[in-house]
């Protein structure tokens, strides 16, 4: 899949820049968004460590357990199989939770220790397993419950009321991650 | 409410901070051993970010994106989203700041309050940086074969998208 992604935005792209005239752009564009991404990575460096270290002392405390506890019926019901007290449900619950109040910051770390931990506990193999899938695709579908940064753009635009959306983003939401969650249930099936 | 987003961060850190001390945990050394697994994290997500991030570049400077909305505006309309978000939509499963650029755009072109203003505040609102979040989130482990995750996720956007059409239709027009 990102195979293909990643091909067709490549050379789709620089076959358009050469019938538009625009290689330069494109390769000034090659080569400082590059760089861009190191930058990038080594500003969440940061946030990372923070992340995980918080994580690794919320584990040892037992925080994570109770929070995993009382996440378990929602989780038990879309995460099948995996061990309920394991490292790999410990991480998805904080994902999630930290998804839903908006710590984007928080999610991405915590994500990438459940996704590691699944790998693990399941013995992936290299091959994506039914539950690996089924959390990337909540955490490609947007949880958060208030859209800070959006609702900030829009009081800077002159909006009348910028969470006066609320209720729309949350139906468009909550009908798309339902529709991801089956397609992903469905398509497990299908795509072995 | 950015007061709300002012608060959660510390409170989080501080209940944690706070449970763990409680509960006598070494804080710091535990600290200090999740914090590494971060740096490693950060290594192994690297490859994964220049590849996507160099390629949304090329694609954007192309021209590439007014091509495709240029082509794509018969089927926007079919599924009853204005042509001018459609570059929002294109953007924002590949790249969150490059989608902010142009959500950001077209706030002050058509006003936050016009519908176009609204199905994109929910378009953004809803979504997530799709593409970006698999390449990051299996860049950090072995898998090579990511099966029916990108086309379930698609799936997800596709509904998201045409979702915030009709959202805003049924709550504010």
């Amino acid at each position: 899949m990102m195979t293909s992604i990643f091909s067709l935005m490549i050379l789709g792209g620089i076959l358009i820049a050469a019938l538009m005239g625009r290689m330069e752009a494109v390769s000034a564009a090659a080569l400082s968004d590059a760089g861009r991404a190191v930058q990038l990575v080594i500003s969440l460096t940061g946030n990372f460590c923070l992340w995980s270290g918080l994580m690794q002392i919320a584990q040892a405390s037992g925080l994570t357990d109770r929070l995993a506890a009382a996440a378990r019926p929602l989780t038990r019901r879309l995460f099948r199989g995996l061990s309920a007290n394991g490292e790999a449900m410990r991480a998805i619950t904080m994902n999630l939770a930290a998804n839903l109040i908006g710590l984007g910051s928080a999610a991405m770390p915590l994500g990438i220790r459940a996704m590691r931990a699944m790998e693990r506990e399941e013995r992936a193999n290299g091959i994506a397993t039914d539950n690996m899938a089924l959390f990337v695709v909540m955490n490609t579908a947007s949880l958060q419950l208030i859209p800070t940064t959006n609702a900030l753009l829009r009081a800077q635009a002159g909006a009348a009321q910028p969470l006066d959306i609320l209720p729309a983003v949350w139906l468009a939401s909550a009908v798309s991650i339902v529709a991801g969650v089956a397609a992903a249930k469905l398509l497990s099936r299908v795509i072995l | 409410m950015s007061g709300a987003g002012n608060w959660a961060i510390p409170c989080v850190i501080f209940v944690i901070v706070f449970y763990g001390y409680l509960h006598r945990v070494h804080v710091f050394e535990v600290f200090l051993q999740g914090a590494r697994e971060g740096l490693q994290t950060s290594v192994q997500i690297l490859p994964a970010l220049v590849a996507l991030i160099a390629a949304v570049g090329i694609l954007k400077a192309s021209g590439a994106l007014d091509l495709l909305t240029y082509a794509l505006a018969p089927v926007m309309r079919l599924l009853g989203l204005p042509p001018e978000v459609l570059p929002l939509a294109l953007l924002r499963p590949v790249s969150g700041s490059g989608a902010m650029v142009i959500f950001t755009e077209l706030l002050t072109r058509f006003g936050p309050d016009s519908a176009i203003g609204r199905i994109a505040s929910v378009l953004e609102g809803s979504t997530e940086t799709t593409f970006y979040t698999i390449a990051v989130y299996y860049g950090a482990t072995q898998i090579q074969k990511t099966r029916h995750t990108g086309p379930a996720a698609v799936a997800a956007d596709l509904v998201g998208f045409v979702m915030s059409g009709i959202a805003v239709r049924l709550l504010f027009l």
